[in-house]
C-alpha cells in the first residue's frame, strides 16, 4: 500500500517534470534562436545555428551605422519618449478620473461609466482613417505628440475602470475621517487614495508603457518618414522590405529592445501582479 | 404668471432670466459667454453644418473629407453649447422658483461655493474627457459617418467629391457576391480563431499553474520566472521572430526541428490551413503566461483544508481538481477569461505581423487568415475602400459591444458602480 503510493507519487512528479521541461524548452528555444541569429555572420538565415561557428557583432554595429533606412538609435529614442510620456499622461489622467468616479456622486456619472465601458470595446484603430485625416488637418503628420495624445486617450477607458474598481475597495471611512480632520479632496487623493492604490498604479503605468510598444497600426498611419518611426514600424519594415535579407540585423535589434523590457518587467512584476489579479477578479 | 416661468422664458436669450431674477453679475456672465460662443465658433458652426449636409459642392474648392471632419467637430461643439444652454435655463428656472416661494435667490458667493464643491469631480475628470473626446469619440463618430458615404478610391478628394449614400454600403456587404463571400469567410475564421486560440491559451495557462503549484514540486520560482518570459518580451518582437522561425525556406522549424524528426517541410506561410495552425499555436505561446500568473494567485488563495477534507474522504487527484480547483478558478476568473476572448477577437498584431493575413486569396481583398480587424485595416490602407471599412467597423463594434454589455451586466463592478 505504502509502496504503491510512493510509486504513484514518483510517477506523478516524473510526468510533471517532463512536461515542465518540455514547456521550458519551447519557451526558451525561440529566444535563444534569436540571440543565435543576431550573432550569425551574413544576412541570410539558411546557415543559421543557435550556436554560430564564428559569432560576430557586425549586426549590432550595423544598427547604429546611421543608414538612411535603418536609424535604430533614433527609433529607440522615439519609442522610449512616446512610451514614457504615454505612461505619465495616462497615470495622471486615469487616477484623477477614477478618483472622481469612485468617490463622488455627480450628475452624468452613470452615463459616463457606460460610455467608458462601450469605448473600451471599440478597437481604437478601427477609426484609423479619422485619425489620419485629423493628423493632416492639424498638420501633425509625423508628430509624436499627437500620437502620445491618441495613446493616452485610448488608455483612459479601460484603465479608468480597473483603477476605479481598485479604489472602490479602499474603505470610505479613511476619507471620511480625514475629511473630519479638515483635509481637502485633493489632499485626500494624494495622501490617502494614491498611496493605497500603488499596485493598480503599477498596472496602469505598465499598460501605458507597453501599449505604444505593442502598437503597430496607429503609429504606421501617423508616422510616415523613417526618422519619426518607432521600433515596431522600423523593425517590421526591416524584416518585410527584403524578407530574409536583413533578418539577422532585425534579430540584433529585437534583442536590444527585448532584454531591457523583459528585465524591467521581471523586476516590477511583484508590484503589478497583485493589482492585476485583484482588479481583474473584481472586473 | 409665476417668476419661474417668466425667468425660464426670458432665458431663451442667455442671461435675461438672470437679470429678471436681479442676479446682474451672473446674468452678464451668461450673456458674455453666449455671445463669445457664437463669435468664436460661429464660422466653424456655419461652415461645419453646411459641409456636413452637402459634403461640398465644388471641386477643387471643397474637400469632402475635411468638410466632414469639420462638421463633426461642429457637432461636438454644439453639444457642449447645448449643455451650457441647459445650465442657463435651469439656473433661471431654479432661482425663479425660489422667488415664487418668497425666498431669496442664491447669492453669487453661494453659487461660487456650490460650484467649487459640486464641480470638483468635473474639474478633475475634465482633462481626461477632453482627450477622450478628441482621441476616441471624434474618430469613432467620423468612422460612423463615413459608413454612410461612398468614400473610396474613385470618390476621393481632392479630385472628386464624396456623397451621402445612406445604407447602400451596408446592403452591398450582403448583396455583392464577392463582398458577401469574403465577409462570411472572414467572419467564420474570426469566430473559429477567437474560440480556439483563446481556449488554448486559457487551458495551457490553467494547466501549467496547477502543475507548478503541486506542493512537492521543486524549483517553483524558476518555472514561474521562465513562464512569464513570453509576456515580458514585447509582443511584436516575438511575433516577428516566429515569422522567421516558421518561414518556409529558411525557418528553423522546417529546417532544424522537423528535419531532425524526419518530417518533410511544412508550407507554414503559403498554405492557409497551416498558417492558421501556426497562428493558433503561437497565440497559445504568447497568451498563456497571463492566465498562468492569475491562476497561480487564485490557487494560492484556495484554503488548504478543502483539499485535506477531500483527501480524508478518499478523493483522487482528478476528483479534487474537478470538484475543488476548477470551480474555484472559473468562479474567480470569469471576467478575465472573457477578456481573453474579446482580446483575440481584435488581435490584429499577431495576424498582420506574422504573415500579413496571408497567404493571399485570388480575387479577394482579404487574405486566407485575415480576421475582421485586419481585413478592415487592409481595406483602409491598401485598397482604399474607406466606406466599406467603416461599415464593417460599425458591424464589428455592435457585435463586440453587445457581447461586452452582456458580460459586464453580470459582473460586480458594474452593479456596484451603478
Amino acid at each position: 500500500m505504502r509502496a504503491n503510493m510512493k510509486n504513484k507519487k514518483f510517477l506523478r512528479l516524473l510526468v510533471s517534470y517532463t512536461i515542465l521541461t518540455f514547456v521550458v524548452v519551447i519557451i526558451i528555444y525561440p529566444l535563444l534562436w534569436t540571440i543565435g541569429a543576431s550573432l550569425n555572420p551574413g544576412n541570410s538565415l539558411i546557415s543559421t545555428s543557435i550556436i554560430p561557428k564564428n559569432p560576430t557583432l557586425d549586426h549590432y554595429r550595423e544598427l547604429f551605422a546611421g543608414k538612411e533606412s535603418l536609424q535604430y538609435g533614433q527609433w529607440y529614442l522615439n519609442s522610449l519618449k512616446i512610451s514614457i510620456f504615454t505612461m505619465i499622461g495616462s497615470v495622471i489622467s486615469v487616477s484623477f478620473t477614477a478618483y472622481a468616479f469612485s468617490r463622488f456622486r455627480f450628475k452624468g456619472r452613470k452615463n459616463a461609466l457606460t460610455l467608458f465601458l462601450l469605448l473600451q470595446m471599440i478597437p481604437q484603430f478601427s477609426a484609423l482613417i479619422a485619425l489620419f485625416v485629423l493628423a493632416q488637418m492639424l498638420g501633425m503628420v509625423n508628430s509624436h505628440w499627437l500620437l502620445i495624445l491618441l495613446y493616452i486617450g485610448g488608455q483612459i477607458p479601460m484603465n479608468t475602470y480597473l483603477m476605479k474598481g481598485y479604489m472602490d475597495s479602499i474603505p470610505m471611512d479613511l476619507d471620511e475621517s480625514a475629511k473630519i480632520d479638515g483635509a481637502s479632496s485633493t489632499r485626500i487623493f494624494f495622501q490617502i487614495i494614491m498611496p493605497l492604490s500603488k499596485p493598480m498604479i503599477a498596472v496602469v503605468a505598465m499598460n501605458g508603457f507597453t501599449g505604444p510598444l505593442g502598437d503597430f497600426v496607429l503609429s504606421s498611419a501617423i508616422l510616415r518618414t523613417p526618422d519619426a518611426y518607432t521600433l515596431p514600424i522600423g523593425l517590421y519594415n526591416l524584416v518585410n522590405q527584403v524578407m530574409g535579407a536583413s533578418y539577422t540585423t532585425f534579430a540584433a535589434g529585437a534583442i536590444l529592445i527585448s532584454i531591457p523590457v523583459a528585465i524591467i518587467f521581471l523586476m516590477l512584476q511583484r508590484n503589478f501582479i497583485s493589482g492585476l489579479t485583484l482588479g481583474g477578479i473584481k472586473g | 404668471m409665476q417668476h419661474r416661468r417668466i425667468a425660464l422664458l426670458l432665458s431663451i436669450i442667455p442671461g435675461l432670466g438672470q437679470f429678471y431674477n436681479k442676479q446682474w453679475i451672473k446674468g452678464i456672465l451668461f450673456l458674455v459667454l453666449a455671445i463669445s460662443f457664437f463669435v468664436v465658433f460661429g464660422d466653424l458652426l456655419n461652415m461645419g453644418f453646411w459641409g456636413l449636409v452637402t459634403l461640398g459642392t465644388e471641386v477643387p474648392r471643397d474637400n469632402s473629407i475635411f468638410l466632414l471632419a469639420e462638421g463633426i467637430i461642429a457637432l461636438i461643439v454644439t453639444i457642449f453649447g447645448l449643455a451650457f444652454y441647459y445650465l442657463n435655463l435651469k439656473d433661471a428656472y431654479k432661482n425663479g422658483e425660489l422667488r415664487d416661494k418668497n425666498l431669496k435667490p442664491s447669492t453669487l458667493k453661494e453659487d461660487y461655493h456650490n460650484l467649487i464643491e459640486q464641480g470638483y469631480p468635473y474639474v478633475i475628470s475634465g482633462p481626461s474627457f477632453f482627450i477622450l473626446t478628441f482621441a476616441v469619440i471624434f474618430p469613432v463618430l467620423f468612422s460612423f459617418a463615413l459608413a454612410f458615404t461612398n468614400y473610396d478610391l474613385y470618390h476621393s478628394p481632392p479630385a472628386r467629391l464624396v456623397d451621402w449614400v445612406g445604407l447602400e454600403t451596408f446592403s452591398k456587404i450582403f448583396t455583392v457576391d464577392i463582398w458577401r463571400s469574403t465577409f462570411i469567410d472572414v467572419l467564420a475564421w474570426t469566430v473559429v480563431w477567437t474560440l480556439v486560440a483563446s481556449t488554448l491559451q486559457i487551458a495551457i495557462g490553467i494547466f501549467m499553474a496547477v502543475l507548478v503549484n503541486q506542493k512537492d514540486l521543486r524549483f517553483k520560482k524558476f518555472y514561474r520566472t521562465i513562464f512569464v518570459l513570453p509576456w515580458a518580451v514585447p509582443g511584436f518582437v516575438t511575433i516577428l521572430v516566429f515569422a522567421g522561425l516558421f518561414n518556409d525556406s529558411f525557418g528553423a522549424i522546417n529546417h532544424d526541428i522537423l528535419a531532425a524528426l524526419g518530417i518533410d517541410p511544412i508550407p507554414w506561410m503559403t498554405d492557409e490551413n497551416w498558417t492558421r495552425v501556426a497562428l493558433i499555436l503561437m497565440q497559445g505561446w504568447l497568451g498563456f503566461p497571463y492566465i498562468f500568473i492569475v491562476t497561480t494567485g487564485v490557487l494560492q488563495s484556495i484554503p488548504e483544508d478543502l483539499y485535506e477534507a477531500a483527501t480524508i474522504d478518499g478523493a483522487s487527484i482528478f476528483a479534487k481538481f474537478r470538484h475543488i480547483t476548477m470551480p474555484m478558478i472559473l468562479l474567480a476568473m470569469a471576467p478575465i477569461i472573457i477578456t481573453q476572448f474579446t482580446f483575440n477577437f481584435n488581435n490584429f498584431n499577431i495576424i498582420y505581423l506574422f504573415n500579413g493575413g496571408g497567404p493571399a486569396v485570388p480575387g479577394s481583398t482579404a487574405g486566407g487568415t485575415d480576421i475582421l480587424v485586419s481585413w478592415i485595416y487592409k481595406l483602409t490602407m491598401q485598397s482604399s475602400q474607406y466606406a466599406l471599412a467603416a461599415a464593417l467597423t460599425i458591424l464589428l463594434s455592435i457585435f463586440v459591444m453587445g457581447l461586452a454589455l452582456w458580460q459586464f451586466r453580470r459582473t460586480n463592478s458594474f452593479k456596484e458602480g451603478a
